[in-house]
């Protein structure tokens, strides 16, 4: 579903990726692990498509197509879902208002009719009694005056609402305490679909023990330096980074 | 002043030979460093900013003594209608730890809740990186004190991972002293939650019907990712003295939410400072005042966003009756890189008498241009709008005033996780209210 | 915006090269301002004695008045002896139909959703005879004048309604009541009168836009809108169509009258013309309205949705004499590029139980800067008045800023006086958010001005509210990214 080639990327002119090859089939978990400055979340916004990020070599396919042709709403639109790390707030419109506007422009796009407010609320009841969600919440502007956690969870069910092809969660378990990690990772477990992929960023080895990765990157200075399976994510958690960046000049070579 | 002084110096000269005995040189020099400096620097006055509201001659005026080392007697009653259960709880007496009284609970593997007594004549070397890493606050002079009679408290360290299912509970009880002298604890809590690590610490604070002093200084480090659920209680007497600091330094995503109540003591001044000083981290601080007689409650608090993307949240609230008086100092500062800080600061005091008093300032320093900071204050009385409603809908006018008073704390009160602290915390104000309000018909 | 009425400028300048007529009427006043030139301005409109008396104690008073000076608002002096005070009114220059029209132009028209009819106005296309819009105000003055509603220019009023006007006019400005007031008592060409007889609910929006012969904006506008006991009147102003004019300065006085129980809705929805791009050759706009809650449990309301810039020194603002009488203001103003805005509102409590409540929203993008400032003054008889007020600001990008400055003068202790201010801002992080859950910047930067919005749009009369909508859009066009 992803193929991602010899990706460079960087921010202000500065390069992050330096050569990323990754490849993710539908009905996967993938997650990539690294840490803080390795470019974990860079990838997430590349693939994204967020406006300060450039990809100056190397190309992403999704699907067959050219991913980086797609402005933002588009890769939206193809199935593209990005749970942002710090989720921003949206003054004055309502997560109902905002998220319906959302799913009727993707269901626009796959040709599907666009629901009215009354069908909507009934899609998303479900979804929302699933991730603990108020119905209250509704009725509040996109993320005003959310706690972290409340952030966290209202970009899962916006996932689960929106249903896309390809999930990026770009470090979703930062800041949740055990309770709602457990919710979280019960929401995506729920998403798991033979056509759908997960691309899990994250520091922490925590949220793999509840949904477990069928592959696990690691990312070192712009690099992936090792692949696995979910092991791998245990042994980092015993030993650390270290072991692996002081490998990666060699891994890579030149 | 100086006479104040004294007494202190006299104490601690009191008090070396013991902990000499039971202790490293290295915490000796701390102690004396710190002894200094509190002489050097001498209690605060009213002249000074962060004093201006409250005086603490009530304190100068005292001569306390440290506790002896026999305990005191406590009922079993006092200390039984205090606990927390389940709990690993620690009980302290006069600020010493009574080993008889403490209960350890279940906890985790390469969790460690021990009394501090025993950590400094055990093997000081693993704590003392922890001590004092709060610089700045060695210079208030109560911080200053409290390291130089360091003696007990308790010292917590949660690993990496671990995910505490009981709360840790740190039970300080006073009492009067032989010969009706007034006694004086130090007690000193440090705390460090590991990466990824979750936990709950209480601290209560109650006495007999006497005059004491308690000086407490807790200082917590929050790993990255880690979560703390941090409760002060203070159900002091009403002649009691009270000076609480806590500082709390967090690392990124990490989150910390502390939970005050303040019941007691003649004269209470509580100093909270966060310091966010990782990405992503979150601090909440709730605070809940009663004041009545002629008592004096005044909160600090500074939250320092040294850091991006880190939220806050802090909602105070002060119920004052007869000749109460309130004070509420909240600073937030907001570092030049701490771009997409999210603060929030709510501060309301309902004055239940003519001469209830409160004087409170909010503060901001914000030094980054993408953030978004809010805070609000409300100084008033109970709505006579609202009171007639209720009336006309058949309360008396003392159950009007009750209810109003009680959804008025109650906002404060819910946002405490743990329920039997919630509802101990309730009833405990509901006694104290019955007193400043009109008893029901 | 600027593009669109820049080629409005050249077109009309073309079409004097192609020798279209233009008539200009022969008798117009000598330039400069003096007793003899308001003799004149009456005697041709041929006004009732004391009217001119009126106007003349205004002129001798405005002689005695010093103009005043603020310390936002940068503009040139005005040379007032440089002006003509009366000319008749001038035939823009004809086009012979819309295909003519720069199709920029017609593209802004497009989007604005201005029906062809008004845009052909607009363009100065010839009216054609089959389009008989003297037939469409016709009929509309017929229901009006079944119920007894008088709306009509204020000229036909002072001919035919002599004693309404005498008795309302100047009571909510008086003559003498600001340097620029003064000079319209005296100088005042035309405008738009309604009187609303007792009880009766006008059951259609008075707009100008039945006002054929008032398309051209009077320099010295004077409006007076009188609701007699019991009744209700909704009233427009303006038209999203930028206002372009030669004129730079604009002295225009409304005063209403809401009587017991009567309610008065007054909505203005301008574009201004921003001038060039470095702002100059804005308009200056200096009106003076004021409505007088005359009555027991008598409401005005203000909406207005403002974009581009003139200098404006405008204050809609309500006392409210009557007991339990209402007073409410609802505004948006956007500044984009390099404009400003200087907005606000006066509400003076003098009855009991009087409420006020203001929401005022200011959105700036660009270089713009928006200002509002406000008046809540509560004298000491003014038991248990009651004022809310509202001040959000919306930054787009920033570079562009927002003032707020309320003033509050509270003489009497029951007043219940509340201020809420919020500031917020549509960054960069905001517009990915929404792209990336699939929606366009357009879509985005719009959905959340009109959430922003939506509190004062919701007051404004129906279709006004769809066009006040679009034209927010097309105003704020390039302002993200």
């Amino acid at each position: 579903m992803l193929k991602v080639m010899n990706l460079h990327a960087g921010v202000g002119g500065r390069e992050i990726l330096r050569g990323i090859d990754l490849s993710i089939e539908a009905g996967e978990v993938h997650a990539i692990m690294g840490p803080n400055g390795s470019g974990k979340s860079t990838l997430a916004r590349v693939l994204a498509g967020h406006p300060e990020y450039q990809a100056t070599e190397g190309a992403a396919l999704f699907g067959g197509e050219d991913l980086f042709a797609m402005d933002p709403e588009s890769r939206a639109r193809a199935g593209v879902f990005m749970a942002f790390q710090y989720p921003v707030e949206i003054p004055g419109v309502h997560n109902a208002y905002f998220l319906k506007a959302a799913l009727n422009a993707v269901r626009a796009h796959r040709g599907q009719e666009e629901l009215d407010a009354v069908e909507f609320m009934a899609l998303v009841r479900d979804r929302m009694k699933q991730l603990g969600i108020d119905e209250s919440l509704l009725n509040r502007p996109v993320n005003e005056g959310f706690s972290g956690g409340e952030k966290k969870r209202n970009e899962i069910f916006q996932m689960a609402v929106l249903e896309p092809r390809l999930a990026i969660l770009d470090e979703t378990d930062s800041g949740l305490d055990i309770d709602a990690l457990k919710i979280v990772a019960h929401g995506v477990n729920a998403m798991r679909r033979p056509d759908r992929a997960f691309l899990l960023v994250t520091h922490y080895q925590r949220l793999l023990n509840y949904v477990v990765p069928d592959v696990v990157h690691v990312l070192a200075d712009g690099r992936i330096v090792r692949s696995g399976g979910k092991e791998l994510a245990l042994e980092l958690e015993e030993r650390g980074y270290g072991w692996l960046e002081a490998a990666a000049p060699t891994v890579v070579g030149g | 002043m100086a006479h104040a002084l004294d007494a202190y110096l006299v104490e601690w000269e009191r008090a070396r030979p013991r902990w000499q005995r039971n202790g490293r040189s290295a915490i000796g020099r701390l102690r004396q460093e710190a002894l200094q400096r509190f002489v050097s620097r001498g209690l605060p006055t009213t002249r000074e900013e962060e004093w201006r509201f409250t005086s603490v001659a009530p304190i100068a005026d005292c001569t306390f003594a440290l506790a002896g080392p026999s305990a005191a007697e406590v009922s079993a009653d006092d200390v039984a209608s205090l606990r927390i259960a389940p709990a690993v709880e620690l009980v302290f007496i006069n600020g010493r730890h009574v080993p008889a009284l403490s209960r350890m609970g279940s906890l985790p593997t390469g969790s460690h809740v021990e009394n501090l007594a025993n950590v400094l004549a055990t093997g000081s070397h693993r704590i003392e990186p922890h001590l004092t890493r709060t610089p700045p606050a060695e210079q208030q002079p109560f911080v200053a004190l409290n390291t130089a009679f360091l003696d007990d408290g308790a010292w917590i360290q949660v690993p990496a991972g671990a995910i505490l299912e009981q709360p840790i509970h740190l039970l300080f009880l006073s009492t009067g002293g032989p010969d009706d002298r007034p006694l004086m604890s130090h007690p000193r809590i440090l705390a460090t939650l590991g990466e990824n690590s979750q936990a709950s610490v209480i601290e209560t604070y109650a006495g007999t019907n006497a005059q004491y002093f308690t000086n407490v200084l807790t200082e917590i480090v929050v790993g990255d990712n880690a979560v703390l659920d941090h409760y002060t209680l203070q159900y002091d007497s009403p002649e009691a003295f009270h000076v609480g600091s806590i500082y709390v330094r967090t690392a990124c995503s990490a989150t910390y939410r502390s939970h005050s109540v303040s019941l007691g003591g003649a004269l209470v001044r509580n100093d909270v400072t966060a310091v966010l000083n990782g990405e992503g981290a979150e601090c909440t601080l709730n605070g809940l005042y009663a004041a009545d007689t002629r008592r004096l409650v005044d909160n600090h608090t500074t939250i320092d966003h040294a850091q991006p993307h880190c939220g806050s949240r802090e909602v105070y609230k002060g119920i004052l009756a007869d000749h109460a008086r309130g004070v509420f100092n909240g600073k937030i500062i907001v570092r030049p890189d701490a771009q997409k800080t999210d603060a929030k600061q709510t501060n309301r005091a309902l004055l239940l008498s003519e001469d209830a008093q409160i004087n409170t300032k909010p503060q901001l320093e914000i030094f980054a241009n993408d953030v978004k900071c809010t805070h609000g204050a409300a100084v008033g009385q109970l709505d006579e709008e609202a009171l007639f409603y209720l009336r006309s809908r058949g309360l008396t006018d003392a159950e009007a005033r009750r209810m109003l008073v009680h959804a008025f704390a109650a906002d404060v009160l819910n946002r405490l996780p743990l329920e039997p602290v919630r509802i101990r915390a309730e009833e405990r104000l509901q006694q104290q209210l019955a007193r400043s309000l009109p008893a029901a018909a | 915006m600027s593009t669109a009425t820049q080629t409005i400028e050249q077109l009309a300048s073309r079409e004097y090269k192609y020798g279209f007529v233009t008539e200009v009427e022969q008798d117009s006043a000598p330039r400069g301002l003096n007793e003899d030139v308001i003799r004149l301005i009456s005697s041709k409109k041929q006004e009732p004695a004391w009217l001119l008396d009126w106007r003349l104690k205004a002129y001798r008073t405005w002689l005695t008045m010093k103009e005043p000076t603020w310390g936002n608002v940068k503009y040139g002096p005005i040379d007032y002896q440089n002006i003509i005070y009366y000319s008749a009114p001038k035939k823009r220059p004809a086009v012979a139909s819309l295909d003519e029209v720069d199709p920029e132009i017609r593209r802004t028209f497009e989007k604005l959703g201005i029906p062809l009819e008004e845009q052909k106005l607009l363009s100065g296309v010839a009216v054609d005879a089959v389009f008989d819009s003297v037939s469409v105000a016709t009929t509309f003055k017929e229901k009006l004048a079944e119920l007894g509603i008088i709306f009509c220019s204020f000229s036909d009023a002072v001919q035919n309604h002599p004693e309404l006007v005498r008795r309302y006019l100047g009571t909510v400005v008086p003559y003498s009541d600001n340097f620029f007031a003064t000079l319209n008592s005296a100088v005042f060409s035309d405008g738009s009168f309604a009187y609303v007889p007792k009880g009766v609910r006008c059951p259609m929006e008075l707009s100008t836009y039945f006002r054929i012969n008032a398309r051209e904006t009077g320099q010295f506008e004077r409006t007076l809108i009188v609701a007699d006991e019991g009744s209700s009147v909704s009233y427009l102003e303006g038209c999203t169509a930028p206002m372009r004019d030669e004129n730079q300065l604009h002295a225009a006085v409304v005063e209403l009258v809401a009587l017991d129980n009567a309610a008065i809705k007054y909505s203005t929805v301008q574009n201004w013309y921003p001038g060039d791009r470095e702002g100059k050759g804005g308009i200056y706009n200096f009106v003076t309205k004021r409505g007088k809650c005359l009555g027991v449990s008598s409401k005005i309301t203000w909406t207005q949705v403002e974009t581009g810039s003139a200098i404006t020194w405008k204050y809609p603002g309500c006392v409210l004499i009557g007991d339990n009488s209402v007073g409410e203001f609802y505004s948006v103003a956007t500044t984009n590029n390099w404009q400003q805005a200087d907005t606000g509102t006066k509400m003076i409590h003098l009855g009991k139980n009087t409420k006020s409540t203001i929401v005022s929203k200011g959105i700036s993008a660009g270089h713009g800067q928006n200002t509002y400032r406000g008046l809540v003054k509560i004298a000491k008889g003014a038991r248990g008045a009651r004022n809310y007020s509202q001040c959000d600001s919306l930054l787009i990008g920033d570079q562009c800023g927002a003032h707020t400055f309320p003033y509050l003068e509270i003489k009497n202790s029951t007043a219940r006086v509340e201020h809420e201010a919020s500031t917020s801002k549509i960054g960069e992080d905001q517009i990915f958010y929404c792209r990336q859950r699939g929606l366009s910047t357009e879509d985005a930067v719009n959905m959340i001005v009109s959430g922003f919005c939506k509190e004062v749009f919701r007051q404004l009369p129906m279709e006004f509210a769809v066009e006040a909508q679009k034209l927010l859009s097309v105003s704020l066009e390039g302002s993200v990214g």
